[in-house]
């Protein structure tokens, strides 16, 4: 089965990021959304940690990166969505898990 | 798809439940279907209809009863979170033997069981919290 | 058909409303027939310690409620071994959770289950719904 993990959380304030990157299967995806689209971001102290996750797809809540003026500095690869997009990935992986 | 979601956090403070509305909002644009809005922990707070905004500011609250009246949503407040945070409808003010009540419109009171029976009746159930 | 309910505990209790709530959860939860877990991962493990004295600060002491949820058929209670040793910790300083066992003649058996991140990964990955706090 396929998970959708949602993450809200800044990897700089909180461990929420690298738990779920802990406990994520190979072929689930993770969207960052609030403050989690933090960690997608180029050069940060985290993105190693996304790139190094091996079969695991990353997605960005694009309003959220675009609200923190941080859209245009997000790593390559990774995939953006907006509101309509979260939906589509909810529907299309079998469970949606939040670590909040 | 039916959809169910629920909100632990109260509008304001984080913005979960922002959040899980504009995901409610697109969801019904899709075409899904939303079973069930679940509030919980300080998720409640947003059933009051006593908040005042400024004027330059988003009303959660409004928002949420504004999209239910549009899409006959089942918008449900845990009663036990609620009684704990003072968010009241009238039977249950009456009840308590308090002064007012202060739940906003498409917001009904009910039980935990709401909750489980949304996770069990719904394709999907997203939790929007802190 | 029953669907694989999972509550997902990550927080500490009474510094946030998380735990207590979640376990209000489950209680009523339990009454509707579905295959139920429950994760204690990160600071989630720190709500099934032994020895919680709250009198001092006020709040309702809500760890004894955790022995009881064995009698409400919720005996499958996964604890992440790698957050307890993060954080010093062993089995010995968790309660000791049971349940009886109806099918063989009411044994007494262990409902906490000591997994580590992979296997838990695993039990995490095969639920219907989730619930986090």
């Amino acid at each position: 089965m396929a998970t959708l993990h949602t993450v809200n959380k800044s990897p700089f304030e909180s461990a929420t990021f690298e738990t779920c990157l802990g406990l994520a299967k190979s072929g689930s995806t993770v969207l960052l959304i609030e403050d989690g689209v933090y960690a997608a971001t180029t050069g940060n102290s985290a993105a190693d940690a996304i790139s190094n996750a091996e079969g695991i797809n990353f997605a960005v809540l694009g309003p959220d990166a675009k609200a923190r003026g941080v859209e245009s500095k997000l790593a390559d690869g990774i995939k953006v969505v907006d509101y309509t997009g979260f939906v589509e990935l909810a529907a299309e992986h079998d469970t949606v898990q939040a670590w909040l | 798809m039916k959809f169910s979601i629920q909100v632990n956090e109260g509008p304001y403070q984080h913005q979960a439940s922002d959040t899980a509305y504009q995901f409610t909002k697109a969801a019904l644009a899709a075409g899904h279907e939303i079973f069930r809005v679940f509030f919980y922990h300080d998720g409640v707070n947003n059933a009051t209809r006593l908040a005042v905004p400024p004027q330059d500011d988003r009303n959660v609250s409004a928002q949420w009863s504004e999209l239910a009246k549009e899409n006959d949503l089942d918008m449900v407040v845990c009663i036990a979170a609620a009684q704990r945070r003072g968010i009241m409808d009238a039977d249950e003010a009456k009840r308590q033997g308090l002064d007012a009540d202060n739940i906003a419109d498409g917001f009904r009171i009910s039980g935990l069981g709401q909750l489980i029976e949304a996770g069990i009746e719904s394709d999907r159930l997203l939790v929007f919290g802190a | 058909m029953a669907k694989k309910f999972m509550y997902l505990n990550r927080k500490a209790p009474y510094g946030t409303v998380y735990a207590l709530e979640s376990l209000e959860v489950v209680l009523i939860g339990a009454a509707f027939d579905q295959d139920v877990s429950l994760a204690f991962v990160g600071d989630g493990v720190y709500q099934l310690t032994k020895g919680q004295k709250t009198d001092d600060i006020g709040q309702k002491n809500f760890s004894p409620t955790y022995s009881a949820l064995g009698d409400y058929d919720v005996n499958k209670i996964y604890v992440e071994k790698e957050s307890l040793e993060e954080r010093g910790l062993s089995l010995d300083d968790l309660q000791h959770l049971v349940w009886e066992d109806e099918d063989e003649d009411w044994a007494e058996k262990d409902s906490i289950r000591l997994v580590s991140r992979a296997e838990l990964a695993d039990v995490l990955a095969e639920q219907d719904i989730t619930l986090s706090f």
